[in-house]
């Protein structure tokens, strides 16, 4: 199902889910507000679904969770971040197509 | 290889509303959207000249409804991305991101816009770190901070009164000396005590490393001088998404596509709508109507065609 690949990550998870994730890991920091977050939705559990075991797929709602977005100086959304062993290995902001997206996780 | 009779391609409100007709004439159709359907409204705060909503309703509320309209007569949405496409024969192809490969006997073509950028040194480096090109996004961001707005339409305007339910201060940077967003827009920003006008500038440099700290000003004079903001909104027009279209077999105007007034293009059998038509007036309401008319064309078209040996 769309969806159930994706990992929902908080201000207090954040550090073991992503940080010391044993996989790489995207976090698709996202508000309810946001209708570009809305648009790429669908592609980011679409991503999760082929990426399943390889790459860690996970959202992060900035509206609970204002700490981590600040550590990291998210001023708009959606900012999709990828992390390589506990470190920012690439970053986009905005409502980027899928190419751009499996561009990054593919390098 | 799947084969239709009509390809719409983007799912905002020119699409939808073809979808609507199309699924309400039986043609075997299919909507390919890269997201989720809404397009640009989604981006949009509060749509208050939408007839029929006499309260007015959010973007959201707006594209869901398109949505689940067209979706009440059968249509079919799948989620793709086109990467490129062609037009010229009486098969149309269109190949998706991934290596798929769809033909149909008719296209709509409604890929809309998305926001203009100014190109001024800083804007791109510092994109997400406090330059911005959606206020209902990134609004939240920005409390009890001082942020500037570049623009002077309906956009810039409205989405400049959204930000003062965030924002200490907005001013608004214009090129002129006057508006061109419509009257009662200018009448709220004018009376919001938060709205400042910075008239007859223009901004020529974002200032900041790891974020904003300031925007770098001209006014017709040629004086400069630094606003101190810690946030820039640029919400200056739209530049078309037509990096998938084949240039070389549709007669464009500066990136749009040029259609006549029964929204076909210079090619048989494929039609444009939405924002991604050259023209004037981009509402929502207009681009819904071009959807429909669009969609009336390519079932004139259809009916014309010779019959298949």
């Amino acid at each position: 199902m769309a969806g159930d690949n994706v990992t929902h990550v908080t201000d207090s998870d954040f550090d073991q889910e992503v940080i010391k994730s044993d996989l790489p890991t995207l976090v698709d920091f996202w508000a309810p507000w946001c209708g570009p977050c809305k648009a790429i939705g669908p592609v980011i559990d679409e991503l999760a679904d082929t990426y399943s075991g390889k790459i860690k797929i996970t959202k992060m709602n900035v509206d609970e969770n204002p700490e981590t977005p600040g550590k990291f100086g998210i001023r708009a959304i959606p900012t999709l971040i990828f992390f390589k062993n506990g470190e920012v290995a690439d970053q986009v902001t905005g409502a980027v197509g899928k190419t751009q997206l499996v561009a990054m996780l593919d390098k | 290889m799947s084969s239709f009779q009509l390809i719409i391609i983007g799912g905002g409100p020119a699409g939808l509303t073809a979808g609507l007709y199309a699924s309400r004439a039986r043609l075997n159709v299919t909507l390919l959207e890269k997201g989720a359907p809404g397009g640009q409204v989604l981006n949009t705060d509060w749509i208050d000249n939408y007839p029929g909503f006499t309260d007015g309703l959010s973007g959201f509320d707006l594209a869901e409804k398109m949505a689940a309209h067209a979706a009440r007569f059968g249509l079919e949405t799948k989620l793709g991305e086109v990467t490129s496409m062609d037009l010229a024969g009486p098969i149309k192809k269109i190949f998706l991101e991934g290596g798929e490969e769809l033909t149909t006997q008719a296209v709509i073509i409604a890929t809309g816009a998305r926001p203009n950028i100014v190109g001024i040194p800083g804007e791109k480096e510092l994109t997400g770190k406090g330059v911005s090109y959606c206020a209902t996004c990134d609004a939240p961001f920005y409390r009890d901070q001082e942020i500037a707005v570049i623009g002077g339409g309906d956009t810039a305007i409205q989405e400049a009164i959204h930000l003062t339910k965030f924002a200490s201060k907005v001013s608004v940077i214009h090129r002129r000396d006057e508006l061109r967003a419509t009257k009662i827009l200018q009448e709220k920003a004018f009376a919001n005590s938060k709205i400042e006008f910075i008239w007859n500038s223009v901004a020529i440099e974002v200032v900041g490393t790891n974020e904003v700290e300031g925007l770098k000003l001209e006014n017709k004079n040629g004086e400069k001088t630094t606003l101190a903001v810690q946030g820039v909104f640029v919400l200056i027009g739209t530049r078309p998404n037509n990096e998938m279209l084949p240039a070389d077999q549709l007669d464009m105007k500066d990136g749009f596509i040029k259609t006549d007034q029964q929204m076909r293009s210079s090619l048989p059998g494929v039609m444009a709508a939405g924002d991604i038509c050259s023209k004037t007036v981009r509402q929502v309401i207009n681009a819904a109507g071009e959807g429909a008319v669009a969609c009336l064309s390519v079932e004139e078209y259809l009916a014309d065609l010779p019959l298949a040996e």
